[in-house]
C-alpha cells in the first residue's frame, strides 16, 4: 500500500521501509524548538531525566517570543531560565531580543526548517514549517525534554485527508482565506490526528507566505500536521535561506487517504471567522452589516510575514484608520521589519495612524501589547478567537486576512478590501 | 492509579487550553499556582464546585488550541482524577499521558453521564461505571507502549526506567 508524504517522512527518520496509519514509532529528529512559555517547563522536566546535556546543541531551536520584551518580572524569570539554560548547554540557535522574532517566522527564515525534516514544537503553531515540506508538529513540554535529551520522538502514524487546491485565488484572497475557508467546512475538529495534505495546480499561485499560513493554521482544524508538495519556489525558499539539502518526498501514487476534498480556489471570497471559534466563517459579502471594532492586530506567526505587510500597507497607503480604532502591526521578525522599513511599509503604517511593535506573539494570546477590554472587538489577522483568548472573556475576535484587518481598520467596522478605493 | 472515583463535572464541546488556564496566567509554570485558575474563563465557579477525585466529563475535541502542558497540570493539580471526554485533542492527549494525568476517550461514556452523577473508572479494564444510573461503558483502551508510560507515571519516568 502506498504512503502519503507526511508518512513517508516519518518512515525515513523511523529507519523504517514503510508505516501504516495508526503505527507507532520511534523517529530521529531533526530540530526540536521551544519558546518562553513552555521551555521553562521543558528544562525543569529535563533536569529530572538521567540524561548528561542535549542531543545536539545544533538541533535545538529555543526562541522567546510570547512575552518577549519580558512583560513583567515572572516572564522575565522564565526568559533568564531559558537564556541560562541555552548558554550553559551551548545551544547554537538561541535568538536573544534583538534576533528573536515570532519562532515561526523566524526559523525558517535562519533556514532552520527544509524539506525532508521531522520537527516537533513546544508550540501548537509548530505545524508552519509544512509548508517546506517537513513533517512538522506541535508538542508539550514533556515531549521537547524529551526531544532535547534523546533527539527521538514517538508517533502514532498519522492518516491524512488530501486538499486538492485547484485554480487562481482572486485578487484580494490569500492563504488566510484559504485556510480559514477549510475550517469552516470541515470544522476545528475536522482533521483531528490526522495530515492535512495540499496537493493541485492551485498551489501554483500560492506564494510561500501563503502556504505558511495555511499550514500553520492546520492546527486549528484538529490536524496533526500540514504539508505541502515541494516545488520549484519551495526550493529557491529553501536554496535562499539554508545551506542544508532538502531531501524531497512525495506522496506514493496509490497512497490512501480518509477523504479528498477538492477546492476551487477561484470561486473562494475574503473570510472572517466569527467568536468563538476559527470554524464560524463567513465571506465578508455574507455579513451583511456593519460589526463596529476596537482594535485591529495585523502580524502573529499566521501573518507577519512580507507579504501580509504588503498587502495590508497597499490599502493603508495615503488612508487613515477610522476614528477610534487602533491598529497594532507586528512584523514577524527583525528581517521582516527591516524590509518593511526599506520598503516604506512602516511609514505608511504610521502615518495611517497605526503602531508599529517589535516581534512578539503578545496581543494573539492576551499576553500584552493589545489586550482587549469587556465586550471590546478586534479584527485579527492571529489563530484562535477562543473566548477570552486576547482579553476579557466578554471580548471578541474576528479572525481574518491582512487586507481584511487593513481595509476594517479604515472603515471602522469590519470591511471587505473591494470596498477601499 | 488504577481506578478513578467522584463525582462529574461536565462540559461541551472544543473546551480549549486558553480556557483551561487562560495566557494572562502563564508567567508561572507552578502546578499550585496554576491550579487556582483552572477552568477559570470557562466557569468561574469549577474550583468551589469540585473535591479532590472528582471526574471531568466533556465532549468532543476537549483540550484543542494551544500545546500548553499547563492545560493537564493545572487540572491535575486542582485534584481532578481524570477527563473522561468524546474525543480529545492530539497535543493535549500527549501532554496527558506525558505528565500522568488519567484520560479516557469514550463517546457513549461522555455522552450518557450526567454532571453530578458519580462515577467509576478502572484503568485496568477500561471500564466507565455510572453509578448514579447503573450503566457502563468500554473507554478505548491505550495502545501497549502508552499502557507503559501510564505505568511510569510519565514520559520522564519512562525515559529514566528505560535507560
Amino acid at each position: 500500500m502506498g504512503m502519503t508524504m507526511s508518512q513517508k517522512i516519518l518512515a525515513a527518520h523511523a529507519g523504517l521501509d514503510s508505516v501504516v496509519a495508526g503505527q507507532l514509532i520511534e523517529a530521529d529528529l531533526d530540530l526540536v524548538l521551544g519558546n518562553d512559555i513552555t521551555s521553562p517547563v521543558a528544562i525543569h522536566e529535563m533536569d529530572k531525566m538521567k540524561v548528561d546535556g542535549v542531543f545536539n546543541k545544533d538541533k535545538i531551536a529555543l526562541v522567546p517570543d510570547h512575552f518577549v520584551p519580558n512583560k513583567d518580572i515572572k516572564s522575565a524569570e522564565h526568559c533568564k531560565c531559558v537564556r541560562e539554560f541555552a548558554r550553559k548547554n551551548e545551544i547554537t540557535n538561541y535568538f536573544e531580543v534583538g534576533k528573536m522574532g515570532i519562532e515561526h517566522a523566524l526559523l525558517p527564515e535562519n533556514g532552520l526548517t527544509i524539506a525532508g525534516d521531522v520537527i516537533i514544537g513546544a508550540d501548537s503553531h509548530t505545524c508552519t514549517y509544512g509548508a517546506v515540506g517537513a513533517f512538522s508538529t506541535g508538542v508539550g513540554s514533556t515531549d521537547m525534554a524529551a526531544g532535547m535529551a534523546t533527539g527521538k520522538a514517538w508517533f502514532k502514524v498519522p492518516s491524512a485527508i488530501k486538499f486538492v487546491l485547484k485554480n487562481k485565488p482572486a485578487k484580494w484572497v490569500s492563504g488566510k482565506d484559504i485556510i480559514l475557508h477549510i475550517i469552516g467546512m470541515i470544522g476545528v475538529d475536522g482533521a483531528l490526528y490526522k495530515s492535512m495534505e495540499f496537493t493541485g495546480d492551485g498551489i501554483q499561485y500560492l506564494t510561500m507566505d501563503d502556504r505558511f499560513t495555511i499550514a500553520n493554521m492546520a492546527i486549528e482544524a484538529g490536524g496533526k500536521n500540514g504539508i505541502f508538495p515541494v516545488d520549484d519556489l519551495c526550493l529557491e525558499y529553501i536554496k535562499e535561506h539554508s545551506d542544508r539539502t532538502p531531501k524531497v518526498f512525495e506522496a506514493d501514487e496509490d497512497a490512501e487517504y480518509d477523504e479528498v476534498i477538492e477546492i476551487d480556489l477561484s470561486a473562494l471570497k475574503p473570510t472572517v471567522a466569527f467568536p468563538h471559534l476559527p470554524e464560524n466563517t463567513k465571506t465578508v459579502d455574507e455579513i451583511g452589516e456593519e460589526i463596529k471594532i476596537d482594535q485591529v492586530v495585523i502580524g502573529s506567526c499566521t501573518n507577519g510575514r512580507m507579504d501580509d505587510l504588503r498587502i495590508a500597507a497597499k490599502l493603508l497607503e495615503g488612508k487613515t484608520v477610522a476614528d477610534g480604532i487602533r491598529l497594532i502591526v507586528i512584523p514577524g521578525t527583525q528581517k521582516i521589519y527591516l524590509q518593511a522599513m526599506e520598503e516604506g511599509l512602516i511609514r505608511t503604517f504610521i502615518e495611517a495612524g497605526g503602531v508599529v511593535s517589535t516581534p512578539t506573539c503578545g496581543p494573539c494570546l492576551g499576553g500584552y501589547m493589545g489586550v482587549l477590554a469587556e465586550k471590546e472587538r478586534c479584527v485579527s489577522t492571529t489563530n484562535r478567537n477562543f473566548i477570552g483568548r486576547m482579553g476579557h472573556i466578554t471580548s471578541e475576535i474576528y479572525l481574518a486576512s491582512p487586507a481584511v484587518a487593513a481595509a476594517s481598520a479604515i472603515k471602522g467596522y469590519i470591511a471587505s478590501p473591494e470596498v477601499i478605493g | 492509579m488504577k481506578e478513578a472515583k467522584g463525582t462529574v463535572i461536565k462540559y461541551g464541546d472544543n473546551v480549549d487550553t486558553d480556557v483551561i488556564i487562560p495566557a494572562r496566567y502563564l508567567n508561572s509554570s507552578d502546578p499550585k499556582e496554576l491550579a487556582t485558575h483552572c477552568m477559570e474563563d470557562l466557569d468561574n465557579e469549577f474550583l468551589n464546585k469540585i473535591k479532590p477525585g472528582d471526574i471531568m466529563v466533556a465532549g468532543k475535541n476537549f483540550g484543542c488550541g494551544s500545546s500548553r502542558e499547563h492545560a493537564p497540570i493545572s487540572i491535575k493539580a486542582c485534584g481532578i482524577s481524570c477527563v473522561i471526554a468524546e474525543t480529545f485533542a492530539r497535543i493535549f492527549y500527549r501532554n496527558s499521558i506525558n505528565i500522568g494525568l488519567p484520560i479516557v476517550e469514550c463517546p457513549e461514556a461522555a455522552k450518557a453521564i450526567a454532571n453530578g452523577d458519580e462515577v467509576e473508572v478502572n484503568f485496568d479494564t477500561g471500564i466507565i461505571t455510572d453509578i448514579t444510573t447503573g450503566a457502563t461503558f468500554k473507554g478505548q483502551p491505550f495502545p501497549e507502549f502508552m499502557q507503559r508510560i501510564i505505568d511510569s507515571e510519565g514520559l520522564v519516568n519512562y525515559i529514566n526506567n528505560k535507560n
